[in-house]
């Protein structure tokens, strides 16, 4: 159990490194333009995304990674909720939310940037409208999904109605509600990149295009690296919450095999 | 006293319960034992006024019941969908205490650990659901339904999915439970054996459409044990009986 433990984690940390390594021997000797060695890659990386470009480009991005994603889940949470509970409402709204759900996120863009312009506001916006969707069905399926049998219990000991939405309902649906919140991050951290390659004067995307058009391949590669990095990070804390939050739904589930 | 009256439930075209008239006794331990689909659940669920009667009624102390009442608890045949996962043991079972205005919150909390002490889970209070074994799963059910003091304790097959001795140690449970809080209890089982054993009355139901077949006295002393209750002349001649009833056989007794 322990050694297997040691094997995956070696594993998931060498293959990485293997495939590093195969690049920097690729492309080492071959000096092509597009493919730049990796030490010219790690130091424009090191020089300049850990240095002044924190400040100035990695920030603004998170903040409207961060802001988006909060603003949708918030919004998506508290809807997905009262949808979940309403059959009525479910229906009356699922062609809306499945139109929306099967809009290309990208296709908003334009629209937004007419009508909210290209500032912060306008990016925070466009990503809470594109993170909403799978929060916001997750959630309805998580509460109404509620098991009829919890539900009678409820009924029978007289639980009082914030107590059945607070201490059975929510708690129940949660485990839906963060299968959507890991789509939704992914989806924002997109919508980032999208919203800062088409119009904006800082941020992660607007580097990497920049460098692009002043054919600073080093550069580019380095805001790449970094986009992924930043992803990965991301995501690492979203689970990381999860698995504190969700301990009784592992346990559960590793109990019920 | 709990009452139902020419009850009858269908859903749709499906006809559940046919006509059942039938009493329930203050302090009594009633079993309801029928073949499995003839509509003891159903029935269950109409006594919790969990479903709406199709036509009669169900009467509580001559009140007609519409909704839960507050004087019944109910265990659930499937004790893991019943109980909450994000919840340990204790806050499961003081869950339904906590709207409670009338008890401070201490002895909420004797209530809770002598509910649970009294099922045997002294030692698990604060353990999750999940890190249990289904017998005991099921004992947290039991004690969450007896800290909720009812007059009524309803049970709905409780003891279907655990294994042959957990079931008889739970069946013993109930007949201390019986004894040491006095409450009516109502038990429905496809068990012959089980319902022999634990009832001091026994409703045979048959199916199709279902109709009370007969109600039997069990006339066994209050003291009971596996194997010389089972064993004792009594026991076998009413399970002989029930069992006759039950596979549509001529009675013999």
């Amino acid at each position: 159990m322990k050694s297997s433990r040691i094997i995956l984690i070696t594993l998931e940390i060498v293959t990485p490194l293997l495939l590093i390594l195969a690049y920097a021997l690729w492309a080492g000797p071959r000096g092509d333009f597009f493919f730049p060695s990796l030490d010219k890659i790690l130091s424009t990386f090191w020089h300049d995304w850990l240095g002044g470009l924190v400040a100035t480009d990695i920030v603004p991005s998170l903040y409207r990674t961060l802001a988006g994603f909060a603003l949708a889940a918030v919004l998506a949470i508290a809807l997905g909720i009262v949808l979940g509970l309403s059959r009525r409402a479910r229906i009356a709204t699922a062609p809306l939310v499945e139109f929306f759900r099967a809009l290309p996120p990208p296709a908003l863009l334009p629209l937004t940037i007419l009508v909210l312009g290209v500032g912060d506001t306008a990016k925070i916006m466009l990503i809470a409208l594109v993170c909403v969707f799978p929060i916001l069905l997750n959630t309805i399926a998580g509460v109404a999904g509620l098991d009829p049998t919890l539900r009678d219990t409820a009924r029978v000991y007289h639980i009082s109605r914030a107590d059945v939405l607070f201490r059975i309902i929510i708690p129940a649906a949660l485990p839906a509600i963060f299968a959507g919140l890991r789509t939704s991050l992914s989806l924002a951290v997109i919508m980032m990149v999208i919203s800062e390659f088409v119009a904006a004067t800082n941020g992660i995307g607007f580097s990497i295009w920049q460098a692009k058009r002043l054919f600073d391949i080093p550069s580019m590669w380095a805001g790449i690296i970094l986009l992924g990095i930043v992803g990965y990070t991301l995501n690492m804390i979203l689970v990381g919450i999860e698995s504190i939050v969700l301990r009784w739904h592992r346990g559960a589930r590793a109990a019920a095999r | 006293m709990l009452r139902v009256e020419s009850l009858s439930k269908s859903f749709g075209p499906v006809t559940a319960i046919g006509d059942i008239t039938a009493e329930f006794p203050e302090g009594k331990f009633t079993c309801i034992v029928g073949p499995s689909g003839c509509g003891k659940t159903t029935l269950l669920k109409c006594l919790a006024g969990l479903l709406t009667p199709s036509g009669g009624q169900v009467l509580l102390d001559n009140e007609k019941v519409v909704k839960p009442p507050r004087k019944m608890a109910l265990v659930f045949q499937d004790y893991s969908r019943s109980l909450f996962p994000w919840m340990t043991v204790r806050d499961n079972v003081a869950f339904p205490l906590r709207g409670r205005k009338s008890m401070h919150d201490a002895a909420k909390s004797q209530t809770v650990e002598k509910a649970l002490r009294s099922v045997g889970l002294a030692d698990a209070m604060d353990r999750y659901p999940w890190q249990l074994s289904g017998g005991m799963q099921q004992r947290t059910s039991i004690a969450r339904a007896i800290a909720y003091q009812p007059q009524i304790l309803l049970m709905d097959e409780p003891f279907a999915s655990v294994d042959a001795q957990t079931r008889a140690d739970l069946e013993d449970l109930m007949l201390a439970i019986k004894r040491d809080y006095g409450m009516t209890i109502v038990f429905v089982t496809h068990d012959i054996d089980e319902s022999v054993y634990l009832g001091d009355r026994i409703v045979v139901l048959g199916s199709s459409p279902t109709t009370v077949k007969e109600v039997l006295e069990v006339g066994l002393s209050e003291s009971r044990d596996q194997v010389s209750t089972k064993a004792h002349p009594e026991f076998l001649r009413l399970r002989g009986h029930v069992f006759n009833e039950i596979m549509h056989r001529t009675p013999t007794a």
